[in-house]
């Protein structure tokens, strides 16, 4: 059953990987503007979900419903334009390339869907400003700070204004203030775009940015609004 | 150690202990003691001034009454208002505040005895903490340097309750085996 308005859903999600079942029977849903914290402990399953709901893990069994476009029913280019067309991702770390400027770096998800270098860097540098990183643009990411790093990587995922976010720890790497600031920034500036959120983390300061939580445990989820 | 012990609803859990049979008020003095006193055991006063106060409320009934050498002794038998005041508060979550993890393990306990779900009330509880993190994060983010400090001193006290309450749930199995007879 996909709850009415909802953006992204899935219903019933199983994936188990050889002897170990990663999620049992879980579902999900987001709407659109709506920040969604992913929480469980280690090895739960949290992130395996967010793959899933993402397009990039297939799911053994159970549905996913992104705009009413069944991506269990896609094939890989299919998923592979929908991920590059209407999801942002935001890691722990490690999703810079090394060798390209910052400002590069975020103008390079424009530049694969087409966009001619200056335009794709005017749209970028816009970006570095709200996530106040444009005083790194000339830098590569080895140069600037962690939290600057991180905040370029938000650039980059909000850069072709997605309607879902998939953030999976993206605070995990840094320190309290670093990791509030890129909390505050980014869940700002989704909340500019529309864009919905789906917040993987095991910290509840972080997950306290966002409107709801589902914690997984054994595979499975709960949505904890309904327990308030 | 005295305000924990407070803050605890000595009636509620009374009333719990209460729904695995009728007890006189020695034996339940005695099982609260072994459950949730610790090295602060109940007075004799405080349980037959809660028990009256239950009795007046029709929380309790008297079921039999034995005579004996000393005082006579009241057996108490928990009626069907205790049964669903005791359920009540075990699904009421409990305000976020400092010492609250004593009454949540009273309750985690109770549960067990009940055999209610223990799970639940954590949850239940870890919702209701983490919507007072929003409150307080949404107002860390309007607010001034000041604001900020005092919002935070709280947030990392509700995250540490939010840490026990994560770790106690992982331990349920663990608690359920330590707590119920056989």
């Amino acid at each position: 059953m996909t709850p009415a308005g909802s953006l992204l859903t899935a219903d019933g999600l199983r994936k188990v990987y050889g002897p170990t079942t990663a999620l049992d029977g879980a579902d999900f849903s987001i709407h659109p503007g709506e920040i969604v914290a992913v929480m469980g402990p280690s090895g739960s399953g949290k992130s395996t979900l967010l793959h899933c709901l993402a397009g990039i893990v297939r799911p053994d069994a159970g549905e996913i419903t992104y705009n009413g476009q069944r991506l269990t029913d896609m094939n890989d280019t299919a998923l592979s334009a929908l991920r590059r067309s209407e999801f942002g991702f935001v890691f722990q770390f490690g999703q810079l390339v090394p060798e390209l400027t910052c400002v590069e770096n975020v103008a390079l998800p424009l530049r694969l869907n087409g966009a001619k270098r200056k335009d794709a860097e005017r749209t970028a540098l816009t970006w570095m400003e709200r996530l106040e990183v444009d005083d790194v643009r000339d830098k590569r990411p080895g140069q600037a700070s962690g939290g600057q790093g991180q905040r370029v990587a938000v650039a980059r995922a909000l850069v072709t204004s997605p309607r879902v976010l998939f953030a999976d720890e993206p605070t995990g790497a840094l320190d309290s203030l670093n990791g509030e600031r890129v909390m505050e920034l980014l869940t700002d500036a989704a909340r500019s775009t529309n864009a919905a959120v789906v917040l993987v983390t095991h910290e509840t300061r972080v997950a306290a940015y966002s409107d709801r939580e589902i914690v997984v445990r054994d595979g499975k989820s709960r949505d904890m609004e309904r327990l308030v | 150690m005295v305000c924990i012990v407070l803050r605890m609803s000595i009636g509620h859990t009374l009333l719990g202990l209460l729904e695995s049979g009728p007890r006189h008020g020695y034996d339940l003095k005695r099982a609260f003691d072994e459950k949730f006193g610790h090295d602060k055991p109940l007075h004799y006063g405080q349980v037959y001034s809660t028990m009256s106060r239950l009795l007046k409320n029709g929380l309790v009934e008297v079921d039999g009454i034995e005579a004996g050498e000393g005082p006579e002794r009241k057996r108490y038998a928990i009626t069907e208002a205790g049964i669903t005041d005791v359920q009540r508060w075990l699904a009421t979550p409990e305000k976020p505040e400092p010492y609250l993890q004593s009454t949540l393990y009273t309750k985690v306990v109770l549960a067990l005895l009940t055999h209610r779900d223990a799970a639940d009330i954590l949850d239940t509880q870890r919702a209701e903490h983490l919507r007072l993190m929003r409150i307080l994060t949404d107002r860390k983010r309007r607010g001034d340097l000041a604001d900020q400090l005092i919002c935070d001193h709280a947030l990392f006290h509700l995250e540490a309750d939010l840490r026990w309450l994560e770790l106690t749930s992982a331990r349920l199995g663990k608690l359920a085996k330590e707590v119920l007879p056989g």
